[in-house]
């Protein structure tokens, strides 16, 4: 048989109806659901007399717009409640499982799926997010998919696709002292430009990859679509596999041993062939801080911002122009002098423990900077418990910063959490588009470490040279 | 869903690349639970200071735009997040099909559900787009789907390339999940040989 990559081996594994000039009809293993792109989708379904296909492949959380102020306090905002309600009752009608607010499992959808086994090699999960993609960390094609196709899957658990075409996405050698998987994600993005993996599932391989924990994974394939990507895959391995036993929706005994004996198919056969190869070179990864306004315009710390006049492509120039007045940056300026007015360390990029465990590392024992306003948002619930067991939230607490309870936040400011205007924010979110974080908002996205530092010197700085 | 053949209108010249879907429709307004009420806030922060007062220097101000229902733009359109809001705003103010290099993944199928016309034309086509429309008064497409093309009324004419299936449900405004039900047997059939290892979840 000709060698397959692990993307056409789950894919093909997944067609129900194939044709000729059309889509193949995928079946989705797990369509994963939140508040914010789906009370339309059930609408269609209601008018067009439909039901779910199958709820028991189904799963729903709250997490975009919920506040992130203890639960015992009310959602004030009469639309975000009006949203919540909605799938609530949504779930109650059509029998799906909600993780609802009071619930110990809830959080953000691509923090939950992994946290509970609901995500598993091999498997075809839709959701509703672009950052869907996440969960090909565990070795799934994960697809973000709009709201019209949530209604589709809701109805039928198939999705009809398009094979994208394939791309690998190699980086060898160890990550420089100071890096994390997030400056890793943002080098590779940094490298094949915000477009650079349109129309592609990409698959990430080489000796960097394999050595990066699950978390550190699942942060590198979260921002796949900031490159364009259309998902992101590793090949699952025994760290994998050690990561998903005994969770919640775990297979057990003899099922275990069935699911194992097919994980360790997957990965892609030697001599497969991909559409395309990109190789990153992992010494060449630094930390870095974005200065504009897509992910991909990023700078090391110790760079400075760019001078758009030394650029001859006149479109380019102009959005590098564009990108500094909103960010309000004179080219030139070392990354290091510019100063920051709030610290977001949360969304489904970088708010699991090992994120946590980075950040309170830095901030243990100092004190937030005068003027500066921080927040943690853990991605769930269960990560907030697991840290506060490791008495984390107290570092973070007793250097001044907030400590919430877990949702989107801050990401994408549809809840009270938002940037003011003209406020300048270090983020380990995953967009630093104009207006992400709130009208007006600055956003500058960075790892974890980095963000923490920052929150504690009142400005970016080196996390190399941090002493502990 | 409205069909597409062919449509003729006044083009919006928006010259920037990686138009995202913050940008086309920023988070603060997705907490409707309807299909409508999108399309005042297109572009909100392009059209609108932060008091909400029209920008009188915006694009979309511009009287010679007014009425534009074909937008045409820099690659990487409608990058960012999945929200199919994007796609109903872009359509409830009025534009019937977007011309640009090339178009994010998940934008594009949005788009085809809801009868918007993603057409990809090189980049050097494109920018001379953007330049005649802000240039020339009134500067009208004509995007026909059948023939696929687009050809203004003064000679020029470019062919596009468009997936055979969505030119197929665009044309007729066909409803994807009724084509797919049609295959019920085949799901009936492949959920019968899914393997037992698969996570369920109970309500
Ligand atoms: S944390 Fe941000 S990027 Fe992630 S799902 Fe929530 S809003 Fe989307």
């Amino acid at each position: 048989m000709k060698p397959r990559t692990i993307i056409d081996k789950i894919w093909d594994a997944h067609v129900v109806r194939r044709a000729p000039e059309q889509p193949d009809v995928l079946f989705v293993d797990m369509h994963l659901v939140h508040e914010v792109t789906t009370p339309q989708a059930f609408e269609g379904l209601r008018l067009a007399g439909r039901r779910v296909r199958r709820p028991d492949l189904t799963f729903a959380t709250l997490d975009h717009n919920v506040p992130t102020w203890p639960r015992s306090q009310p959602v004030t905002d009469p639309i975000s409640r009006r949203q919540i309600a909605a799938l609530e009752d949504n779930c109650r009608a059509f029998g799906i499982r909600l993780e609802g607010l009071e619930s110990r499992r809830q959080g953000i959808v691509h923090i939950i799926g992994p946290e509970l086994g609901l995500t598993q090699p091999g498997m075809l999960i839709a959701c509703g997010d672009s950052h869907t993609g996440t969960h090909g960390a565990l070795g799934a094609l994960a697809f973000g998919i709009g709201t019209t196709e949530v209604e589709h899957v809701l109805a039928t658990q198939t999705l009809p696709l398009r094979r994208p075409k394939t791309m690998e996405v190699r980086v060898e050698g160890a990550l420089p002292p100071g890096t994390t998987p997030k400056d890793l994600i943002l080098g590779i993005i940094r490298q094949i430009g915000v477009g650079g993996g349109i129309g592609h599932i990409i698959e990430y391989t080489g000796s960097t990859i394999r050595g990066l924990s699950i978390e550190g994974r699942l942060t590198v394939c979260n921002m796949t679509v900031e490159g364009g990507g259309r998902a992101g895959i590793i090949a699952p391995d025994d760290q994998t596999f050690t990561y998903v036993a005994g969770r919640p929706y775990a297979p057990q005994g003899r099922l275990w041993d069935e699911a194992l004996a097919y994980w360790q198919t997957l990965p892609t056969d030697p001599g497969a062939a991909y559409d395309r190869r990109v190789d990153v070179d992992a010494a060449t990864i630094a930390p870095f801080v974005t200065w504009g306004t897509n992910p991909a315009q990023s700078e090391p710390v110790t760079g400075r911002v760019p001078d758009p006049s030394a650029v001859s492509d006149p479109a380019a120039r102009r959005a590098i122009e564009r990108a500094l007045a909103y960010m309000a940056l004179r080219p030139g300026t070392p990354i290091q002098e510019i100063a920051i007015d709030r610290v977001f360390i949360g969304s489904c990029t970088n708010s699991r423990l090992e994120d946590l465990r980075a950040a309170a590392q830095v901030v243990a024992g100092r004190r937030v900077h005068a003027g500066v306003r921080a927040m943690v948002v853990p991605g769930s619930q269960q990560v907030k418990a697991a840290a506060e067991r490791e008495r984390l939230d107290r570092i973070f607490t007793d250097a001044g910063f907030e400590w919430r309870e877990a949702g989107c936040s801050m990401c994408l400011g549809m809840n009270p959490d938002i940037l003011g205007p003209g406020e300048r924010c270090a983020s380990t979110s995953n967009r630093n588009f104009e207006g992400r974080q709130g009208p007006g908002g600055r956003t500058h996205l960075v790892s974890p470490p980095m963000a923490a530092a920052a929150a504690i010197a009142g400005r970016f700085v080196d996390i190399r040279e941090w002493r502990a | 869903m409205e069909p597409f053949t062919e449509h003729t209108g006044v083009v919006l010249p928006l010259d920037r690349a990686d138009v995202d879907t913050d940008l086309i429709i920023p988070a603060r307004f997705l907490k409707r639970i309807e299909r409508t009420g999108y399309g005042d806030m297109v572009f909100y922060t392009l059209r609108f200071d932060a008091g909400g007062t029209p920008l009188a220097d915006s694009i979309f101000a511009k009287p010679q735009y007014r009425g534009a229902t074909v937008l045409v733009a820099g690659p990487n359109f409608g990058c960012g997040s999945s929200r199919e809001h994007a796609a109903w705003a872009l359509r409830e103010y009025g534009f019937r099909a977007i011309i640009a290099p090339s178009f994010a993944n998940i934008f594009a199928a949005n788009a085809a559900q809801n009868g918007l016309l993603t057409v990809v034309l090189p980049e050097e086509r494109v920018r001379q787009m953007l330049e005649t429309a802000a240039t020339r008064e009134g500067y009208q497409l004509t995007v026909n789907l059948e023939q696929q093309t687009v050809t203004d009324g003064f000679g020029r004419r470019d062919r596009f390339e468009i997936d055979p299936f969505t030119k197929h449900c665009l044309l007729h405004g066909l409803d994807a999940i009724g084509l797919t039900l049609r295959a019920s047997d085949d799901i009936a059939r492949f959920e019968a040989s899914r393997p037992g290892w698969m996570p369920r979840v109970t309500a």
